[in-house]
């Protein structure tokens, strides 16, 4: 205990601890809507294609690699959820194409003309999350503060919309909901999501982040706000103690707060099993 | 002037048509069956009819007053339905999405509304209950109150009563007769003949042979009777 208290005045620990919050918060409200409309994967490939502009921002240069994986994989969200509307298979057969190609061209991009002595190090950070989050400043998290802020906003206001088109597209198309529209929206949020997520776990493991609370609180209520209020303290409940564990124990970031976050769901499963059976 | 008017539609995937030359109108008031063999195309004429897709040919012409937020749909359940966590209230108040429009919440009126809905169609009791723990014959008239705040004018409905025991399917006829009567134009799409001879004011017989006309016409027609004699034994069964 007397260690966490010491850790938290060093302000590398109050930015990594502001940072985590938030983009669990970001990351698990639009979990459910993903889930539900079966586009769990589409979390998984923008990740990818998430990564292999950041290896390549990384190549050229860039001062900030957000700059490049920002537009980039927001152009892919939207491409991926337009051809996932048009036909279920070809959507899916086009995300794994799209991932994979995306994972070996960052890497092959990487490795040919990486300038930095520790390729693999790089390489590996960038998949799994690094100890980045440990070494942000100011800057970084004002830009964090901001995207979720925004991320939040559209939230809360197109809440009301999320649930009419995740429930049943078509019957909100046919009584004039601009369907369409929205979808758009939230392809270009769960971009925003993903790239800011990445700085925390990872490129591998940011659909973890996004699915793994509201899988959780579907386990547990029935109602969809009340999931959307569980899954979001969840997540940040899970995030807070995989940062401060990871800080204590000296685990990888990344891999600890997912890990975390799979243990909740394996209790929310037990309760959930339970609870229905008392029920029975 | 008529609320819905065909004229001379055709229906179908990819340029291939499933049925061709199509009239008929619907007025406002008005009670529509559409039936015909499996395949014949009833769900896409209502899928037509709702603009989620194009007709092949010919054209739809709706009254100049009747906007599209002002068309109420009773879908068939899909898959993703069924486990979907959400209580019958949120449910509901959905149907009133379409008129929102850009406005993120829902006014005062609307909550009314989705309040009404779920008395009329007697599942005010479960408004906090799960949607996906309900019976069939439930989660239909949860998403038949979430029609009715959605429709002002006209109602399509697609196999309402599919899946459901007798009387549950009796219950539901019974709710959609009482919309009719407040004055909302129904178009229903079902397999039940039996049903659809005893509420509807005209039929739309789709397939083969076409046929519109009122319900008296349908059953005194050859294509009517034929219909009606090789359906009957089986639903009634």
């Amino acid at each position: 205990m007397d260690k966490i208290i010491i850790y938290m005045q060093y302000p590398f620990v109050q930015n990594a601890l502001i940072v985590g919050i938030l983009i669990a918060l970001c990351s698990s409200l639009f979990g459910a809507t993903l889930v539900l409309k079966r586009l769990s994967f589409i979390g998984d490939g923008l990740s990818h294609v998430a990564f292999g502009a950041t290896a390549v921002a990384a190549v050229m240069s860039f001062a900030d690699d957000m700059l490049l994986a920002l537009p980039v994989t927001t152009v892919s969200a939207i491409l991926l959820l337009k051809s996932g509307q048009n036909a279920k298979i070809r959507g899916d057969a086009a995300i794994a194409m799209i991932s994979a190609g995306a994972l070996a061209f960052g890497y092959l991009i990487m490795n040919i003309f990486s300038a930095s002595s520790n390729l693999s190090g790089d390489v590996c950070s960038t998949l799994f999350g690094s100890t980045s989050i440990l070494t942000l400043d100011r800057k970084d998290v004002w830009l964090c503060v901001l995207l979720s802020v925004f991320v939040l906003t559209v939230f809360v206001l197109m809440y009301n919309k999320i649930f009419a088109i995740t429930f049943d597209e078509d019957f909100a198309k046919a009584t004039g909901v601009r369907a369409d529209e929205y979808n758009l929206i939230i392809a270009v949020v769960i971009a925003i999501i993903i790239v800011l997520a990445m700085n925390l776990v990872g490129a591998l493991l940011v659909s973890a982040l996004i699915v793994f609370p509201a899988l959780s609180a579907m386990r547990l209520l029935s109602g969809f706000k009340q999931v959307m209020i569980c899954s979001a303290s969840l997540s940040v409940v899970c995030a807070l103690s995989g940062i401060l564990i990871s800080i204590l124990a000296g685990t990888p970031v990344g891999a600890t707060i997912v890990a975390v976050d799979a243990v909740a769901f394996g209790i929310a499963c037990f309760i959930g099993r339970a609870s229905r059976g008392a029920r029975k | 002037m008529a609320l819905l008017t065909a004229r001379n539609i055709s229906l179908g995937y990819d340029s291939i048509p499933v049925a061709e030359g199509l009239n008929f109108h619907v007025d406002s008031g008005d009670y529509l069956a559409v039936v015909g063999e499996n395949g014949s195309g009833k769900t896409t004429l209502i899928r037509t009819l709702l603009q989620l897709q194009n007709p092949l040919g010919g054209e739809i012409v709706l009254d100049d007053g009747l906007r599209k937020n002002e068309i109420g749909h009773l879908p068939q359940q899909t898959a993703i339905q069924k486990d979907f966590p959400a209580s019958v209230r949120e449910i509901v108040i959905s149907g009133c999405q379409g008129r929102a429009g850009l406005r993120p919440f829902y006014t005062r009126e609307e909550k009314e509304l989705a309040e009404e809905s779920m008395e009329l169609m007697d599942i005010s009791e479960l408004a906090v209950k799960c949607y996906r723990e309900l019976s069939g014959g439930q989660q239909q008239r949860v998403l038949l109150a979430r029609a009715l705040c959605a429709a002002r004018k006209i109602l399509l409905l697609d196999e309402p009563a599919s899946g459901l025991d007798p009387s549950a399917a009796a219950r539901m006829y019974d709710l959609i007769e009482k919309m009719n009567g407040k004055g909302i134009a129904i178009i229903m799409v079902s397999h039940d003949i039996t049903a659809a001879v005893n509420y509807a004011k005209h039929i739309l017989h789709i397939g083969d042979n076409i046929f519109y006309g009122t319900k008296e016409e349908y059953i005194k027609s050859e294509i009517g009777r034929a219909f009606i004699k090789e359906h009957r034994g089986g639903e009634t069964a």
